[in-house]
């Protein structure tokens, strides 16, 4: 077109400067068009040819895949009574290139989230290099809610689950406790985190450049609910075992203490506690010692309470039987340089099997373990579990310490018939005091309720089982090393264990770790009790005294919770007479 | 000054005279004039501008988000630019030539005076405070340039003696100088390359033209020393964009993502998502032909082009018809700066171009621009209404 007017133009007669004028018109023009072309083909250029390239690098800006979280599941006792369970809040996050508050919005915002405007102002201007970072974590629904009311630029609220243990402290180092992001930190939180946590979903939206979400476009995998778990502890014997040790521990002043509750037949944990505990809804410190849960990490020397394992050893072998007389005269026995001596330093006489186990004689068990086969006695403890872990699988548990017999020197030995020289958890003791009480069969623990009872493994003749049995409940009766342990109603057997603590120069001479294990009914064993008190340091430190009271009323409660039949009528006489 | 005002009112009044006059004679005499011209309308040239401005709102209410706040606001622009545009028209073209060198002098004093009393915005003083309002001298220039030239050839033999030609230099190279001082190098630029097309109109010597390329070539390396910092990132960055892609690339990868994002169709209008959620900067002002290029595609971005060209081959074609030198060399002057002002910004959008700050003609938001392009327009349609009236 522009040719064409061009052309008639110069048709035209015109002077010289004219057709020269128009002769530079026809280039420009010509120039022109190839500018407008190469526009046009530049266009072509970035919206065909390239246009894949450009629309990938387009939604690479503008679309995200954003996380939903999913909803951790619930931590259940035996009986369905929730033990933690995640509850929706949200967290606030702040862009500081883009967040600009008046005056007002400041002073809302700081005394909602309990700071001083100067105090926000600061944690704003710390992180002002930065795009994103939480200005608080797991917020009340509805305190978020006013937040967001203020509408200020630069805020955002974020979906989150927070974790909330509705019984406290009782149970705080059995379950543990999970970090802000929701995840298991300890306990059995960590121990089944996986299960619990579920598979959060993902979203694809579009956001602008500031991140704020301008359109879903749809979810690409929904979030996956985790699983609950079900635990074998019964809450209620639970909150008796925690409030009874807790009773025990503050009135001795002792530095800790542990109690667990089994059920023998299932090899179900009931209750498991240690104490001092927390508070595991108002975690401060990243690290405390009270975290742990002691009855599976700390280990201790059981003490007398593995006689009763050195007399099922010497049952077994068929050399004795419960009437068997033992002479542990004249009260002590000599092994190079060390002396062994009977508590108190007593000289017992002659005493039956069945009496070295009453009065809990060092002497009586120690020549009843020298007079077999070396190995014979650790065969029994390695079977009844000291030295391995257990099959609940917590972290952080401790296997304890038993020395194989290929190096055993002969005071070892005899060291170890009473109890020194191995070391267990609370749970390893209850476990082996299950398998007396199930006459010889050996079960797994478990943390988890069981829907059937595993198979269990004879590892013990069930005659001699019984007649430990049998003889350990002249313990808890009047001349006995703990009367206290006795319950109205049930036969009790137990055995009391005190043992010194180890400190920097060996065995410290003050600081005792007072221990009670014991099985009722004892016609029918439904359930192993285990306290463990330590250090205590005011009243006794004795087993029988300090352990022995705490496991009468746990164990007395336990029976009514569960609704276990009395097998003792007030007619005193024992049951397997 | 009083002066130029009762001429200047005068053209008016004469202006609506012939009106009246030419309504009372159309029944008898031949020359048969239609209501357009009768009102120094130019048909083609003024439903154009319309048609791009038109479709410029649209691309502009999408671009801010739907703030219709803005529009009104660009829309009211659009009609101080209308009736400055169509009082421009009234005025013969020989009293422009009258006033050309009044308007050019005056210019660069105000030039001069922005460099020391201007205002300081955004790092560059551009802007002289009248109080009322705020002024921008530099663009006055863009048709102060090529009327002093146009003016300086009318009588001058052509093609110009190289006498001619250092002083048709001067008259560029001063006004482009002060503004590259304030520093607006994107307007300094627009006003050498409205005196250059002036230029090149003329005839000038081939090989002056070719000399003149080669010593702004062999120039660079000066030009280089006395860019600003700034100036200096962008060219590097339009050398290589990946350069700094958080930096001074961004502006022209973004604008590149959206265009090409649009495809052939676009997203549609209102639906480009690259400037509603901010990831283009600039995306109402410099870059809006990318949010154009991305919610209307290949043939959105087409239609406006081709409506561009028209407007140019209108303004081209009034050149042609002009009858004297100086209506001639004006309008092929602003045609031709109309053209290289859209040009550069599209090119600069699609990264053809190194980032000058030039606003796509008619349809960036900004109020400056719009008023000189306006008048430029209101010039080019006085020279071709005025045609006749003065040769009869």
């Amino acid at each position: 077109m522009k040719f064409h007017d061009l052309k008639n133009r110069t048709a035209k007669p015109t002077g010289k400067s004219e057709s020269l004028y128009t002769f530079r018109f026809i280039l420009v023009c010509l120039f022109l068009i190839l500018c407008a072309a190469g526009l046009l083909l530049r266009m072509v250029d970035l919206n065909v040819i390239q246009r894949k390239f450009l629309l990938k690098e387009g939604n690479a800006r503008a679309i995200r895949v954003m996380k939903l979280p999913a909803y951790r599941g619930m931590v259940l006792d035996r009986n369905g009574v929730p033990l933690a369970i995640s509850t929706p809040v949200k967290s606030i996050w702040v862009n500081p290139h883009l967040f600009k508050a008046k005056s007002w919005q400041w002073q809302h915002l700081a005394k909602y989230l309990h700071y001083s405007e100067a105090q926000l102002k600061q944690l704003i201007h710390e992180n002002h290099k930065r795009y994103f970072f939480y200005l608080k974590r797991n917020l009340d629904p509805s305190l978020a809610a006013k937040i967001k009311a203020l509408s200020i630029p630069g805020l955002f609220l974020q979906k989150d689950y927070k974790r909330f243990y509705p019984q406290g402290s009782s149970l705080a180092a059995i379950i543990g406790f999970t970090n802000v992001d929701d995840q298991g930190q300890s306990g059995l939180e960590l121990a089944y985190n996986k299960w619990l946590r579920g598979i959060s979903g993902k979203e694809r939206v579009v956001r602008d450049r500031i991140g704020n979400v301008i359109a879903r476009l749809g979810i690409l995998r929904k979030p996956q609910p985790g699983h609950n778990l079900q635990l074998s502890i019964d809450y209620r014997i639970q909150y008796l075992a925690f409030h009874s040790l807790k009773q025990e521990v503050d009135h001795s002043k002792a530095k800790s203490g542990t109690i667990i509750v089994l059920n023998s037949q299932t090899g179900e944990i009931l209750a498991m506690a240690s104490y001092p505990s927390y508070n595991p809804n108002l975690l401060h410190k990243s690290d405390d010692p009270n975290y742990r849960n002691r009855t599976v990490t700390d280990v201790f020397e059981p003490g007398s309470t593995v006689k009763a394992f050195t007399v099922v050893n010497a049952l077994d072998s068929g050399k004795y039987t419960p009437t068997t007389k033992v002479n542990t005269n004249p009260g002590w026995l000599r092994f190079g340089k060390d002396y062994i001596h009977d508590s108190g330093h007593v000289n017992n006489g002659i005493l039956t099997v069945r009496g070295i186990l009453q009065k809990s004689s060092n002497i009586g068990v120690t020549k009843l373990t020298l007079s077999l086969p070396p190995d014979s006695l650790w065969q029994v403890f390695h079977k009844v579990g000291f030295g391995r872990l257990s099959s609940i699988g917590f972290p952080g548990e401790s296997p304890g310490v038993l020395i194989h017999h290929r190096i055993w020197r002969p005071v070892t030995l005899a060291t170890l018939s009473y109890g020194y020289g191995l070391s267990t958890t609370t749970l390893q003791l209850a476990h082996a005091y299950m398998v007396l009480a199930e006459d010889g069969i050996w079960r797994p623990v478990s943390l988890l309720k069981l829907n059937h009872i595993p198979e269990g493994k004879r590892i013990l003749h069930k005659h001699v089982c019984s007649e430990v049995l049998n003889m350990l409940e002249s313990v808890v009766e009047r001349g006995g090393t703990a009367p206290r342990a006795s319950i109205p109603g049930y036969w009790v057997a137990g055995k009391t264990g005190t043992v010194r603590m180890v400190g920097p120069h060996g065995y410290e001479l003050n600081h005792h770790i007072g221990t009670f294990v014991g099985v009722a009914p004892v016609t029918r064993p439904r359930l192993v009790v285990v306290v463990e008190i330590r250090d205590p340091r005011k009243g006794s430190y004795y087993g029988g005294l300090v352990a022995a009271p705490v496991f009468a009323k746990v164990m007395a409660g336990a029976l009514r919770i569960l609704n276990v039949a009395p097998d003792r009528p007030r007619k005193t006489g024992g049951p397997h007479a | 000054m009083w002066f130029f005002i009762g001429q200047f009112l005068s053209d008016i009044m004469q202006s609506i005279n012939s009106y009246i006059h030419r309504a009372q004679a159309k029944k008898s005499t031949t020359a048969y004039r239609s209501t357009w011209q009768r009102l120094h309308i130019d048909f083609f040239l003024f439903t154009s501008v319309l048609a791009v401005i038109t479709m410029g709102l649209f691309i502009l209410y999408s671009a801010a988000n739907q703030n219709m706040h803005i529009v009104e606001k660009q829309l009211l622009r659009f009609l101080i630019a209308f009736f400055i545009m169509l009082i421009a028209a009234q005025i013969p073209p020989q009293r422009f030539r009258q006033w050309t060198p009044v308007i050019y002098f005056l210019g660069l004093m105000l030039l001069a005076a922005v460099l020391a009393i201007g205002v300081v915005s955004q790092g560059a003083e551009r802007w002289l405070d009248l109080g009322v309002v705020k002024f921008q001298p530099s663009e006055i220039m863009k048709i102060a340039v090529p009327m002093a030239l146009a003016w300086y050839f009318k009588d001058r033999q052509l093609p110009p003696s190289f006498k001619d030609v250092v002083i048709a230099g001067l008259i560029i190279i001063v006004p482009a100088l002060l503004v590259a001082k304030q520093p607006d190098l994107g307007t300094a630029l627009m006003i050498s390359i409205s005196g250059a097309c002036v230029l090149l109109l003329t005839g000038l010597n081939w090989r002056w033209i070719g000399g003149s390329l080669l010593a702004l070539v062999a120039s660079t390396p000066v030009l280089w020393h006395f860019m600003h910092n700034y100036q200096r990132q962008r060219v590097l960055t339009f050398i290589n964009p990946a350069r700094d892609p958080l930096g001074t690339g961004y502006h022209i990868i973004q604008s590149k993502v959206a265009i090409g994002s649009g495809g052939v169709l676009g997203k549609g209008w209102l639906n480009g998502t690259q400037s509603h959620l901010n990831f283009l900067p600039a995306h109402a002002t410099d870059f809006i032909f990318a949010v154009c290029g991305e919610e209307l595609g290949l043939i959105g971005s087409t239609v406006l082009i081709v409506l561009y060209l028209f407007i140019l081959y209108r303004c081209i074609y009034i050149s042609l018809k002009a009858q004297d030198t100086y209506t001639r060399l004006l309008a092929g002057g602003l045609a031709l700066t109309f053209f290289v002002s859209f040009y550069i910004n599209i090119g600069m959008v699609t990264g053809i171009f190194p980032v000058v700050g030039i606003p796509l003609p008619l349809i960036s938001y900004g109020g400056t621009s719009i008023m000189t392009l306006l008048t430029a327009f209101g010039i080019l349609m006085s020279i071709h209404t005025h045609r006749k009236l003065n040769t009869k």
